[in-house]
């Protein structure tokens, strides 16, 4: 177990520099470099070759990638080339907690949500409640984040003005705060997951109540609630662990989106902002991180998966 | 000749079965019907934007964020342009990008996971190690860092997206391979002396229809929304052309007194968006694949 763990992490960290190396050398791939965007084609050769060699541009790209790749370790992945010329990693700081709070938020109204949903569904199957909650599904899946965002502002905010249309709370500022910020853009970001979960959940659960297993519990006289809840339900929500490592991909970039609706100063529109100014460093970094974060929330995902399936083996 | 025989009516078997399975279920299933129906209105309308449109998309007039009425079914935006005509002309991009980029990824991912799947070796080690990182991450995210690198327009954004979708077609290719590469049909189309691009071609492909289309079908929604995303966050085909996410984004700062400019063209896509969804379903079940993908 400790050695299937450890080659996991292993593999999990070749994967990010593998990442690390791609993310650098695509955007060198670029024609013309960062400076002549700073300067925006104006400023003068002085102040061309000024620039160029405070950021180390002149260098062998190769020569660039391993200074780059030697501070990344440890952990310093630049300065930005926009505006007061921040450190990444502190503009980076300023904004994880922000995506992790709405991330988190997010997962939790999708479960609370879904959970429910796709069990209400599999048990009543093809009744009207199923019907309801497929409907509910289909739109969730089919509906653009940012649209729901735009549609939640329109009736919640510019409307019935019970909650904010933009910004975040910290948490220090209270919980109350914090939440009412949050609200908003974490339904619409949750609900496309949650129907992804919810379908699952049905199908999977489906599969479970078809078993023999059941017919042998229901033989013995255990309630439908009873055989559901501790039999099939344990063994239904395996698959649907390994899904939600795919559907966290979904989490990450709806809050990339919807960050940007919500004017959230969080990872994603420091990546977005980071693009549309150009700042390469920013947008490594912030890249960098999303990728780190998503196959980090992977490996949990696998090794909680062989936790809880002990026919997992670890080879 | 033998060979060729057996290759003939292995394809023909392949081909009309899939197109009877499809047609068996959309004939039982109503809401594949449904969403049938909706993305021909859609395609109908793309098709005939410039007779659809009541008025010219990109023409200001001096009637200003006035809400839906008769002259206007869908109200104007901030610069008195018809909201209408404009998502009928959005139709036109999004529906193009959905599909010309599924093609791509569809035609590209699939060569490489055949390609992978039969040779094995080293090509197949290559091929596979960079669909696995590209696996390990958000389709999304990878659009979005391709066009911050590409830049934006409608090219770049075909790249972008095509080439963020391909993980999926190789791997499924890839597999179907792997399935089929040890069966008896295969070994005696190579023993005949038929070309390995040939087996690929005519034998391998034809079987592995199914779970490409279906494939395929979910891509498409994906497609359509992550164009739309980009769009809206100004990395999308451009300011200068007409998509939804791009209508949206201009309409966003106006929807508190103007909310017509927030509903509308989201649900253009929507509803597209579900009728691909409905369809892919049908297709699916079709395909009896349903628990594989989603």
């Amino acid at each position: 177990m400790a050695g299937y763990i450890l080659r996991r992490i292993l593999g999990a960290l070749l994967v990010m520099l593998a990442v690390s190396t791609l993310v650098f050398f695509m955007l060198r791939l670029v024609p013309g470099n960062p400076i002549g965007a700073m300067l925006a084609d104006a400023g003068s050769d002085e102040a061309r070759e000024a620039l160029t060699r405070k950021f180390g541009f002149y260098q062998p790209v190769i020569i660039q990638f391993f200074k780059w790749l030697l501070n990344l370790v440890q952990g310093d992945p630049g300065t930005s080339l926009y505006g007061s010329n921040q450190k990444v990693t502190v503009i980076l700081y300023e904004a994880l907690p922000k995506t992790l709070s709405l991330a988190g938020l997010s997962f939790f109204i999708a479960i609370t949500i879904a959970l429910p949903a796709g069990i209400i569904s599999a048990i009543k199957k093809n009744t009207a409640a199923d019907n309801t909650v497929s409907i509910f599904a289909f739109l969730g899946l089919s509906m653009p984040d940012f649209w729901l965002a735009i549609l939640l502002i329109i009736i919640f905010a510019a409307n019935l003005q019970w909650l904010p249309a933009i910004g975040y709370a910290p948490l220090s500022a209270g919980f109350w705060e914090w939440f009412r910020h949050l609200i908003l853009p974490s339904i619409a970001i949750g609900t496309g997951f949650s129907a992804i979960i919810a379908r699952m959940v049905r199908s999977s659960l489906l599969g479970e109540l078809k078993s023999d297993y059941m017919r042998t519990a229901a033989a013995k006289g255990l309630s439908t609630s009873k055989t559901v809840v501790l039999h099939a339900l344990p063994n239904a929500m395996l698959p649907v662990i390994t899904v939600l490592g795919v559907a966290l991909a979904l989490l990450i970039s709806g809050a990339v989106v919807v960050e940007n609706v919500f004017s959230i100063k969080g990872l994603g529109r420091v990546l977005i902002q980071g693009i549309l100014n150009r700042d390469y460093p920013v947008v490594q970094g912030a890249v960098l991180l999303i990728s780190a974060f998503f196959v980090f929330a992977n490996l949990i995902v696998d090794l909680l998966y062989s936790v809880m399936d002990p026919r997992v083996r670890y080879e | 000749m033998s060979e060729k025989l057996t290759f003939q009516s292995d394809q023909s078997y392949s081909k009309s079965f899939a197109l009877a399975r499809i047609y068996s279920v959309f004939k039982a299933d109503g809401t594949a019907k449904g969403g049938l129906i909706i993305l021909l209105i859609f395609l109908f309308a793309a098709l005939f934007a410039p007779w659809l449109s009541p008025h010219d998309p990109n023409e200001m007039t001096l009637n200003m964020m006035s809400a839906p009425s008769w002259q206007h079914f869908l109200g104007t935006d901030d610069l008195g342009r018809d909201l209408f005509s404009r998502i009928i002309w959005g139709t036109q991009v999004s529906l193009f990008v959905g599909f010309v980029t599924v093609a791509i990824s569809l035609v590209v991912g699939v060569f490489l996971g055949v390609w992978a799947g039969y040779y094995g070796g080293w090509i197949d080690m290559i091929i596979m190690r960079y669909i696995d990182l590209q696996w390990a991450f958000p389709n999304f995210i990878i659009a979005v860092y391709l066009v911050a690198v590409f830049g934006t327009g409608l090219l770049n954004i075909f790249v972008a997206i095509s080439l963020a979708f391909l993980d999926h077609f190789a791997r499924v290719a890839r597999s179907i391979v792997l399935s089929l590469k040890e069966q008896p049909f295969i070994e005696a189309a190579r023993v005949g002396g038929t070309s390995d691009f040939r087996i690929m071609l005519k034998h391998i492909l034809p079987n592995a229809m199914g779970p490409i289309i279906v494939q395929a079908s979910v891509s498409i929604s994906y497609a359509i929304l992550g164009e739309a995303s980009l769009s809206f966050l100004g990395l999308g085909v451009g300011v200068n052309t007409l998509t939804w996410g791009l209508i949206l984004a201009d309409g966003r700062s106006f929807i508190s007194q103007a909310w017509w400019l927030g509903v509308f063209p989201g649900l253009a896509i929507m509803l597209v968006v579900l009728s691909i969804n409905f369809i892919g379903d049908a297709v699916r079940d079709a395909f009896d694949l349903r628990d594989n993908t989603f």
